[in-house]
């Protein structure tokens, strides 16, 4: 954080009362992620929320009634005033003197207050605060949220419980446009309220790409309209552990109230073990010797009633969710199941594949990004679809998720023209302990050799945390702050945030920030927080 | 994009997937196992109405016996969890008339006032017929361990109805020291998340809470006779502090569920919050010829410093009423004190040359014979037995350092101390996958000596060091890993060696934990009929 001695040292006579009994001044150690361009003033002013308010611009193209905004501006209120309710009229800061008025003033460029964030939406804003005042510009309301966040990052409390922001610019906008976060609702069952949490602290984080991975081979939570026995028989409880189509509506719009899209996977034709329960013949047989041994592998690619059955699927994704996105998996599928098969083995020699089972998936996850495409959505897959086959006939985009070289992987992707995801280094479930949150930071996604055109390929980066140990218990504290070190990876600038040990005190307080928003985010060394986690 | 799983692992997981449409509805058992247990596929139907504890006739104990009278009421609602939601003609209770059922409570001695200690008798006899069950035990400590048996032989099926089996339980705890270290100065924990954790060690049969209670970064504790000790040395002088009545509830909360309460002053080393409410009690460290603003351990040299400890142990005996404090002694580090030149004058004077480590034994001395005038047993780290083999036979000395752990056990029973074994069960440190098999591995008698120097190895501890730990992240770190060393240290060897057959019945405790609300994570992939909502 820098300082900026051009702003005149005035000091304004109320608050002076106080800054003379707290010695030893406090102020924030900025803002997390980092913004691409701060600049503090030590002046600073007191905020008072009974004079605080929230307006829209005159020249903004959102004005109230925008869904979006007022939302915020009712949600910031409690965020940056967390004791309001509890304080009485008559605390020690309101009997001094007259609290002044603090306006903060939004403008954005276009309106949009009821569609969706998607990958082109524009999350840059600017953000001035002066005596009495801030003014918060932006192109679109989903930049206005970032700078709202940023804001209340900047509002801290002295030890008497005054409020105080000081003088501040900022410029910002993110490095990468896509930054995501995975949960995995398969493994284990995540209530609703442990994946709105989890969109509440992403939205602190700036971080804009909730990634469902909603289903896999232990269940299959979701509540399908078109296919209803998926879930009836495939998740771990067919009333208590599944997410109804209510459920996930609600996911989406609170998702999409703090500018964050939803990106679901459907991943297949392998970790579809939960999808065969309800949905007989859709698995391949297993066979031993000559007969089917009674176990199931990955979808059967061979017959024309899988296409439809995904077809439909794929519609009624299309249908549910509204992000351009959709994720369709593609990874680790075990062929021994195939080539057991007698029926997948004739396909094979028909379609000239020989005995190359990396094809038959090529050829299954073709068909399946050629549908995507033709319901006018993206496909993401993991990387196994490109390793298996690297001239890819159409545009989809690459997820990098298996360790070692990624950056190599990640310079072969682009290099093809496609655009990628980086996953690898954010696998926050893996053995890695807690305190090495630098890992993560220190992570670089475009260190590797290519063209411009080809970094410019790499559309942003992905936490994973995957569910084998992890469910609604330890969410939480596995997730924050780590999750913190990539957000700030990928939304600020590289060149300011190389030092980890910089980025150290200014994490520390964002979050104990955390904490105080209610959002269980365990401890990065020794010390303490102001608020903390009650223990309840 | 998702890692491959380890085989050891993967196995249970097909398992778990392909059989749970044949579910059973029937316990796995206990948690820790039993020493003795026979279950048969008799059920008897539980109905809450028509259900009651009682003590029996020939019991030392009855109404008035505050453990027991508190462990009814608790035990009623964790055994009914949805007692109070459940309205009265449900499904079950129309379709017949409830039995009445009965658990009959008989303890030999009375006791009901006093503290759980190291000779209390935790055994018990639980036998559960038709319409009733009946609980026998030599103390009120035994009665709750039996009670906590009981808790788990109850089950419901997916119509709500609750459920026992007939079954003869005959139960004593392998080690009598069962303990669970918390740390309270690295991150302060909320006095909820303290009574919560003595919560869940009751539910696995832990009965010691080693409460390491200050150390370098801050001293939480409220003393009554230095109160400037955490004024100046807590991390805030008000909220993160354990005043004397936080204290009292955690010993009483402990006393209901038979958990004594050691608490550990670790001094030399490991004060620097000390000292900055008792100035002079440090040894300041110089730089070439003057003192450089730092300070080290305890300045072993002085009378002040004697002084206080000793004020300060006295308000520790008035205070915990556990016959055992734990004084610390560990990691010291020398070159303070070898900077010092009134430290290095009085090791000439004593005749240490340039041992430090006589020094600290010195030190160590002076407090645990203060110890043992107030009557109370010293448990100390290892490290002032590796300095220092001939120290006061009755101290107990705890074994923490990772490597090499079953020679220390040798040679400290060979020395005839009375031994604690806590290396192996730092569960603070974490790592990818099913750790708790480690922790489970474990055998604490697997060392060269004789029966009488096995018998010296008293117990175990889990620990919690709390570099990296607070409040939001305690609970699920603490459980179900800690429930591994809490069966290695309760049940017999010999029918808990295998993890792999222990694995259904602990994913099943783990289960329990959620339910009656411990945020315990999971083992594996999974789920548990109740989850933890996520709040």
């Amino acid at each position: 954080m820098s300082r900026s001695g051009s702003h005149s040292h005035r000091v304004r006579w109320w608050c002076l009362i106080v800054a003379v009994v707290a010695v030893w001044v406090q102020q924030v150690e900025g803002v997390w992620p980092l913004p691409q361009q701060l600049h503090q003033s030590a002046d600073r002013d007191c905020l008072s929320p009974q004079r605080f308010s929230f307006t829209y611009g005159r020249d903004s193209a959102a004005q109230t009634g925008c869904s979006v905004l007022d939302a915020a501006f009712k949600r910031y209120f409690s965020i940056i005033f967390p004791d309001f309710t509890t304080l009485s009229e008559n605390v020690l800061q309101y009997m001094w003197s007259e609290p002044q008025p603090f306006v903060v003033s939004v403008s954005v460029k276009t309106r949009g207050c009821d569609g969706y964030p998607d990958e082109d939406s524009d999350e840059s804003y600017t953000l001035s605060v002066s005596e009495g005042q801030a003014v918060l510009r932006s192109v679109s309301v989903w930049g206005a949220l970032r700078g709202l966040e940023s804001l209340s990052q900047l509002v801290y409390q002295d030890d008497y419980g005054t409020y105080f922001i000081n003088k501040t610019e900022i410029v910002d906008f993110p490095r990468f446009a896509f930054r995501g976060l995975l949960l995995d609702t398969s493994r284990h069952y995540l209530p609703l309220y442990a994946i709105l949490k989890t969109l509440d602290a992403m939205a602190y984080s700036k971080l804009n790409v909730f990634h469902w991975h909603i289903v896999d081979d232990p269940s299959f939570p979701y509540q399908s309209r078109t296919f209803p026995d998926l879930s009836n028989k495939g998740a771990f409880h067919p009333f208590t552990h599944i997410y109804t189509q209510s459920d996930v509506i609600r996911v989406i719009e609170h998702a999409r109230m703090r500018g964050i899209r939803v990106v679901p996977e459907f991943d297949s034709p392998g970790h579809t073990q939960s999808w065969g329960k309800g949905q007989p013949g859709l698995l391949t047989p297993c066979y031993k010797g000559s007969v089917p041994s009674g176990s199931f592998g990955p979808v059967d690619p061979t017959v024309d009633t899988t296409y439809k059955f995904m077809a439909s699927l794929l519609k009624e994704v299309k249908f549910v969710f509204p992000d351009s996105y959709v994720h369709l998996g593609g990874d680790e599928v075990s062929f021994a199941c195939w080539q057991s098969n007698p029926n997948v083995r004739k396909f094979m020699e028909k379609m000239g594949f020989g005995k190359d089972f990396t094809k038959l998936e090529s050829f299954y996850m073709e068909s399946i990004m050629n549908m995507t495409a033709a319901l006018n959505k993206t496909s993401i897959v993991w990387q196994d679809v490109f390793d298996y086959h690297e001239r890819p006939r159409s545009k989809y985009v690459v997820e990098v998720w298996k360790q070692g070289c990624y950056l190599c992987k990640m310079r072969r992707v682009t290099k093809a023209g496609l655009k990628v995801i980086l996953a690898a280094p954010f696998y926050l479930d893996l053995p890695i302990p807690t305190h090495s949150w630098a890992r993560y930071y220190n992570v670089r996604p475009l260190a590797f050799r290519g063209t411009d055109e080809q970094k410019k390929l790499v559309i942003g980066g992905e936490v994973a945390m995957w569910g084998e140990y992890v469910d609604a218990t330890n969410l939480s504290p596995r997730l924050w702050p780590r999750a913190c070190a990539a957000a700030e990876r990928l939304w600020s600038n590289e060149e300011k945030t190389l030092n980890a040990d910089l980025a150290f005190p200014r994490l520390k307080e964002f979050r104990c920030e955390l904490l105080r928003r209610g959002i269980q985010a365990e401890p990065l060394f020794v010390g303490h927080c102001r608020h903390e986690y009650d223990g309840l």
